[in-house]
């Protein structure tokens, strides 16, 4: 017996070639032609494809911007102008790239509150939300390096201030902050090294983590806007009878979100490419100079609430630690939303009145730190800061609490849908 | 369900348009009212660029034979009217004044103007050529409202004439006050309303500088629209008529 007998037989030729040595065809139907999906996905669940979407447009961008510029102080802001005026297309991969990256934070923030409230991160999908959080930290991690690559006076200047953060723990922080610059301040060197971890150390991190997250997620099986399980009840065919086949089905559904993705992510790339000075900021187009502050240091928009925090604490003890401890805390806390959710039910259509108003004060006080974090610091903006602060912590800590006396609706037996 | 759904984009609109609002409550100066599409006005900036501006201020990215393509400038005529240093065509426009002696000269080096209008805005440099004012405690004999304590001398005077600044009555006190209005104290060669002219087409020319592939970009962006609007509406048909067999 020949080779040609492995397999069954349609699987002759090339195809049959490639399986009897690779599982190529087992994993496509595993992850995309029999896997299961719940049928009553709504609109908040086309931002993990989205997601992985501007992943890749970031990804090719990146190649294409690295062939351009230069990681270099001397030389890095005329190389990026070069990319806009002289590069064939250059502009339009620099903006697609810039543009990426808010929209990154965008989908991102929306797919982990999709999560809060139908409650994806609850068991058996704790691990599917913690490599969901480590990606989170690899994205702000390659944000906030990528940011300081045009070498403008705001990369320069948010740098140091983001930096000097780690200078503020006490004994070892100077030493730690000045090992990360490579220098005594932000220079050349710190430049060459973000440069490293921003093109190749971090996104290989981050593919792996989000090959991870997916697998994770197959394993399980999605959740849904009604947080029950499909795999309980499997029609004669052994799947379940509320899922409906990733390809086609997912895949014609997520097309047409992705046209209206694009629709706004190009809306921004070919009309409003700065989005007001909030994607790229005006300080940011004049070269970094250690000798002139900006009028006004702000991180880019999706730092702005955690920002926010840090200012919001004030420093005791002789030292101002202490925002910084709240401001990465608050990035750790939601690592253990599953552990603090005691609820019986996992979505929020069916908890009670107490869960629904802290989600909404939740996102609220989000947003409402976001701004204050963006806008120079006064009284009330400080007060509204340190309202919010408490808002978002009280979300948290309090909900081991409030998840578990709040009242819950029944929850069906099978999932919510309108056939169309 | 339906309501439930409008709520659901609801949430996701407003988290979307949020930044939005933040913006609408920036922006502080009278808008200069240019358009890059405006090809006669980019030539006219470029020559008072040339003329006024590129004797002391570099724009380091910006090659003469891109700006000639771009303004539909033969490149002849460029060399002959708009060139007045050693520069070849391909070069970028350097300035005649050393940083060095800049600094020397005016206390600080004149700022390079490729992307002063991506910096400050094209609103910010309108107004501030038309806020300088008499000031014989400055070196240079001008101030400016926009940026006090400018460096820059009033180099517009010829044009513009010289204004004077008018503070708002203050009770008792004789020092100045808040402002509130320029006065043209010695008149220049161009009226107010062709001075405003004048610097509207000199600031259209620092927004070109500042991004020469806006207008295209534009363009191409309505092209890109149509194409994904299309192309969502099919994919709008294609997801609907795969999902009448989901019940």
């Amino acid at each position: 017996m020949g080779t040609e007998n492995y397999g069954s037989a349609q699987a002759a030729g090339l195809w049959g070639w490639i399986n009897a040595r690779f599982p190529l065809d087992k994993m496509l139907k595993e992850h995309v032609t029999e896997y299961y999906a719940p049928k009553n996905f709504n609109f908040w669940y086309l931002f993990g494809v989205l997601s992985l979407v501007v992943l890749v447009i970031q990804l090719v961008t990146g190649i294409f911007l690295t062939m351009n510029y230069k990681p270099s102080a001397a030389e890095a802001f005329a190389s990026v102008e070069y990319i806009m005026r002289d590069v064939e297309w250059g502009w339009l991969i620099r903006y697609l790239h810039s543009t990426g990256a808010s929209a990154f934070f965008i989908v991102v923030y929306l797919h982990m509150f999709r999560a809060l409230m139908y409650g994806s991160y609850r068991s058996p999908r704790e691990l599917l939300w913690i490599f969901g959080m480590l990606i989170y930290l690899c994205l702000m991690a390659e944000a906030f390096m990528g940011y300081l690559l045009p070498w403008g006076n705001m990369s320069y200047w948010g740098a140091q201030v983001i930096v000097s953060l780690f200078g503020t723990i006490p004994v070892i922080g100077d030493s730690l902050a000045e090992w990360i610059k490579g220098d005594y301040f932000i220079s050349d060197i710190t430049l060459n090294r973000f440069f490293a971890l921003h093109v190749i150390a971090i996104p290989l991190i981050l593919v792996f983590l989000v090959v991870a997250h997916i697998l994770a997620l197959h394993e399980v099986g999605s959740s849904n806007p009604d947080g029950v399980e499909i795999k309980k009840i499997k029609g004669p065919d052994g799947h379940p009878v509320d899922g409906v086949r990733f390809h086609p089905y997912m895949t014609v559904k997520d097309t047409f979100g992705l046209g209206m993705f694009l629709l706004m992510f190009c809306g921004i790339v070919f009309f409003a490419p700065t989005f007001g000075g909030l994607f790229l900021e005006g300080p940011n187009f004049e070269q970094a100079n250690p000798m002139q502050t900006p009028p006004h240091i702000a991180p880019v928009w999706y730092f702005t609430p955690f920002y926010a925090m840090l200012r919001a604490v004030p420093s005791f003890l002789g030292t101002q630690v202490w925002g910084v401890i709240v401001m990465f805390g608050a990035i750790a806390l939601l690592v253990f939303l599953p552990w603090l959710d005691r609820s019986p039910v996992n979505s929020i259509r069916y908890k009670g009145p107490i869960s629904k108003l802290a989600l909404a004060l939740f996102a609220v006080s989000f947003a409402v730190l976001a701004y204050c974090g963006m806008k120079p610091p006064s009284p009330t903006l400080l007060l509204l800061s340190r309202t919010f602060t408490a808002v978002y912590f009280a979300f948290f800590l309090l909900m081991p609490w409030y998840s578990r006396v709040d009242k819950t609706k029944p929850v069906p037996e099978r999932v919510t849908y309108h056939a169309h | 369900m339906p309501i439930k759904k409008l709520a659901s984009a609801l949430v996701a609109v407003t988290l979307l348009a949020l930044p939005l609002a933040v913006l609408a409550s920036e922006g502080a100066f009278e808008p200069a009212g240019n358009d890059v599409r405006n090809i006669a006005s980019l030539q006219r900036g470029a020559r008072n660029f040339m003329n006024y501006c590129s004797g002391c201020h570099s724009a380091k990215f910006v090659r003469y034979n891109r700006v000639a393509a771009d303004l539909n400038i033969p490149e002849p005529e460029m060399k002959k009217n708009l060139m007045f240093t050693s520069d070849k065509p391909f070069e970028t426009i350097r300035s005649a004044l050393a940083a060095d002696d800049g600094k020397k000269w005016f206390g600080n080096a004149p700022p390079d103007l490729s992307l002063m209008a991506r910096a400050r805005g094209s609103d910010y440099i309108y107004a501030f050529l038309r806020s300088f004012y008499r000031d014989p405690s400055r070196p240079t004999g001008a101030n400016n409202t926009v940026l006090p304590g400018t460096a820059m001398p009033h180099v517009l005077a010829d044009l513009q004439g010289v204004q004077t600044i008018v503070y708002k009555a203050t009770e008792g006190s004789a020092g100045k006050g808040e402002f509130e209005r320029f006065e043209l104290a010695d008149k220049g060669t161009l009226t107010p309303a062709q001075y405003d002219e004048f610097v509207r087409d000199t600031v259209n020319f620092l927004q070109y500088i500042g991004e020469p592939i806006e207008a295209k970009r534009k363009d191409l962006g309505i092209w890109v629209t149509l194409f994904l609007l299309m192309f969502t509406a099919f994919a709008y048909l294609l997801y609907k008529e795969y999902w009448k067999d989901v019940h």
